[in-house]
């Protein structure tokens, strides 16, 4: 190495620190953004996991030990009988009615059993009115048409009675627990302190009530389930279609160019503008094929699932065509060329060749989309995703409310145990969207490997 | 050009543009029955060019024009009648890259004679296992037919597109540099093929290499490049075709001059 060289070496060497260090800061920076992610990521489940879960102080009108000497979830019907006829003997006509009844309540005691009711009736009582049974009979009713669970539900709701008169927070409930329980003694001394889970299988499966320990997601979800069917059924097809026309069809016209740049720009509309769109077209304009008036629903309100779907599903067409279109574009022109060149037909080698090849992106960004319509409030309310609604949605042309819906009413009861309830709302619609993205994830990996090979 | 023989294809002034700039010029060639006919010249001089339109390949490209006619069966390809797809039937291509779908071997071979409406399984499996013996793959491949083509080695990927375009059963196969991606072990094998299993087909190639050509061809189609200078310093360029002959006469006795200079290695 000569001399005259060594400066140069020198000038290298000192730059090339000085490009490595601006290397590590760059992938610090990059790595300072991930951490922020996963930081809100974390942030964000242990709020959802503060309210639903928790300490609750619950107030028996009957303490559930003073009835049986073994917990009442483990009895069997006949001693579950026992317990009612023991306890609420009283009240087995109105849970009879409630249960049972087919006629107005006015009529209910003054009509002939068969007719009250809607369940098997001895020969012998074919004439007689509800107020002619005697206690064993009332009995037999209740214990030959329920089961196990629910005559505990029975139960549980005309003699034990049980009410939530406080909750309190995940993190308060771990910590706190000597404050909780002082609170306890002081405000509801004949309360009992219950460490409580508000996703149950049983807050999936109930309707809507008044309570917010008795309250269910089931219609909710029932409605959300409902308006995703139609969405998909509506904006799927008609995604890819467009899709496929704008890919492999459209020429490079100005009209076709127009076309693409107003999708793009729609996929940016603020989704209330949706809903107002959907207000207009589906609700009032369409309310013969909205209401269900076309296939003779008895029905003049165009608020329905049907709108709700087809309102949900314009909303994002776009992002389904966008990304559509971008799978179809990834599909390598080498295919296609050697697809024509074995004499196929256009159709064919889109519907044989590019479709498939295009398939795992497709369904990747479908999901996505969808995703987002699961989780869409504001176009529903626009369009009338209805506020209280007890009863499940029957078919398309049902009044409705789905999940962010009723999480967002939750959310605005001023009864604070409320919040716990939207917080385990919340956990069945991240649990709803987890499963949908898994199953995207494994139906992309299988038709991957399916190419692959 | 005194060459006798039947010819299948017959090229009569062919010119062809993309959007209106012209990229090869009055080309007259025939293209003899069950013979190999390569094409040769530098890069640019509209090799695949021409060789595309033998099956209407550069319909798909957009803004393309063909004059003259290319006449096969006593029909222009390029007459208003004639639809593309049935011409690409008859005349299969098999490309520089090796493409195969990403399918199964079975289902590659197989697409072309389901495309043509073959659904009965035992009709398909004779086809696939005679294509496959055509192109020399069978005993390679014959026991994982349901492997995917995309995991067999770029030589035998080579074959299997081969394999997938003798399975419609076509007149004229047509490949532009099948060998360019390939060692020589793979080339050589291509080669013997084309000279053995494939001999029945009329088969054209585009090729780099001269002894490629001159090893696998019965005829050989010089073409070269054209310039002009055009106002404002630009240059025009288009592919014409200089000389045509028996494959062992263009190499051993060119006409041309520049036929001689290219073959040399003078040029190109
Ligand atoms: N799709 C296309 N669009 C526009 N011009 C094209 C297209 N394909 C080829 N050309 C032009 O036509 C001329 C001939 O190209 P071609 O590909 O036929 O040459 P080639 O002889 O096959 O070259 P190479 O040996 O490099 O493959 C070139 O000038 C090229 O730029
Ligand atoms: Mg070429």
């Amino acid at each position: 190495m000569s001399a005259a060289e060594s400066p140069k070496k020198d000038a290298f060497k000192e730059r090339l620190v000085q490009r490595q260090a601006r290397g590590r800061l760059w992938s610090r920076l990059f790595f300072a953004s991930n951490a922020f992610a996963l930081l809100t990521l974390i942030l964000l489940a242990l709020t959802i996991i503060n309210g639903a879960f928790g300490y609750v102080a619950v107030q028996f009108r009957v303490d559930p030990d003073t009835l049986s000497d073994r917990p009442l979830e483990t009895l069997s019907e006949a001693e579950l009988g026992d317990v009612l006829v023991a306890n609420a003997a009283g009240r087995m006509r109105v849970i009879i009615r409630d249960n049972f009844s087919q006629v107005p309540n006015d009529v209910f005691t003054t009509t002939p059993l068969p007719a009250a009711l809607n369940v098997f009736i001895p020969t012998a009582w074919q004439t007689l009115t509800i107020n002619e049974l005697n206690e064993e009979q009332l009995l037999s009713i209740i214990t030959n048409n329920l089961s196990q669970e629910q005559m505990y539900d029975v139960v549980l709701n005309n003699i034990v009675q049980p009410n939530v008169v406080a909750s309190w927070q995940f993190f308060y409930s771990l910590f706190n627990r000597a404050a909780i329980e002082a609170e306890m003694a002081s405000e509801y001394p004949a309360a009992e302190l219950i460490f409580r889970s508000w996703v149950t299988p049983r807050f999936i499966s109930s309707p809507l009530a008044t309570e917010a320990a008795d309250t269910g997601l089931r219609t909710a979800l029932l409605g959300t389930l409902w308006v995703i069917a139609i969405c998909v059924l509506f904006s799927f097809p008609l995604g890819v279609g467009a899709a496929i026309y704008l890919e492999e069809y459209a020429d490079d016209s100005f009209i076709n160019r127009l076309i693409e740049t107003n999708i793009r720009n729609l996929a940016g509309v603020p989704s209330i503008i949706y809903g107002l769109l959907g207000l207009t077209v589906f609700v009032r304009f369409l309310v013969t094929i909205t209401s269900g008036q076309f296939v003779g629903v008895q029905s003049d309100t165009g608020r329905t699932i049907l709108s709700a779907g087809l309102t949900l599903g314009l909303l994002i067409l776009p992002v389904i065509i966008i990304n559509a279109q971008e799978a179809i574009r990834a599909v390598p022109y080498s295919i296609r060329e050697a697809s024509y060149g074995l004499g196929a037909t256009k159709w064919q080698t889109t519907w044989r060749q590019v479709l498939p090849a295009a398939l795992p992106g497709i369904l990747t960004g479908f999901i996505l989309a969808l995703s987002r319509a699961i989780g869409e409030t504001a176009p529903l309310i626009v369009i009338g995703g209805a506020s209280f609604i007890s009863f499940d949605p029957s078919g398309p042309f049902s009044r409705f409310t789905v999940v962010p819906l009723q999480i967002y009413n939750w959310t605005k009861v001023p009864d604070i145990e409320f919040r716990n309830v939207a917080a385990a709302a919340i956990i069945v619609l991240m649990s709803l969207l987890l499963i949908m993205n898994s199953a995207a994830i494994i139906l992309r990996n299988r038709f991957s490997k399916k190419l692959a090979g | 050009m005194a060459i006798t023989g039947e010819t299948t294809i017959h090229l009569n002034n062919v010119s062809v543009y993309y959007s209106n700039k012209l990229a090869v010029k009055d080309v007259t060639l025939p293209i003899r029955k069950q013979k190999i006919t390569a094409f040769i010249g530098p890069s640019g001089c509209g090799k695949s060019t021409v060789l595309r339109c033998l099956n209407r390949m550069n319909d798909l490209v957009q803004g393309a024009r063909v004059d003259g006619e290319i006449i096969y069966r006593d029909q222009n390809l390029y007459a208003r009648n004639v639809d593309p797809v049935e011409v690409r039937r008859r005349i299969g291509m098999v490309f520089q890259k090796p493409n195969p779908f990403p399918k199964s071997i079975y289902d590659n071979v197989a697409y072309g004679p389901r495309l043509l409406g073959v659904t009965r399984k035992n009709q398909l499996d004779e086809i696939v296992e005679r294509s496959l013996r055509g192109a020399a793959l069978w005993d390679e491949v014959a026991g994982d037919l349901k492997k995917s083509g995309l995991a067999l080695s770029g030589g035998q990927q080579q074959r299997l597109c081969i394999a997938r375009s003798i399975a419609v059963e076509p007149d004229v196969i047509l490949m532009d540099e099948p060998c360019s991606a390939l060692d020589p072990i793979a080339t050589q094998r291509i080669e013997q093929l084309m000279r053995e299993e494939l001999k029945d087909y009329t088969i054209v190639i585009v090729t780099h290499n001269m002894q490629q050509a001159q090893r696998a061809s019965d005829y050989t189609a010089f073409y070269s490049i054209r310039k002009e200078a055009e106002s404002g310093g630009v240059e025009r360029r288009w592919g014409v075709l200089v000389e045509f002959a028996e494959t062992e006469k263009l190499f051993n006795s060119p006409e041309s001059g520049e036929t001689a200079d290219y073959i040399a290695g003078r040029f190109g």
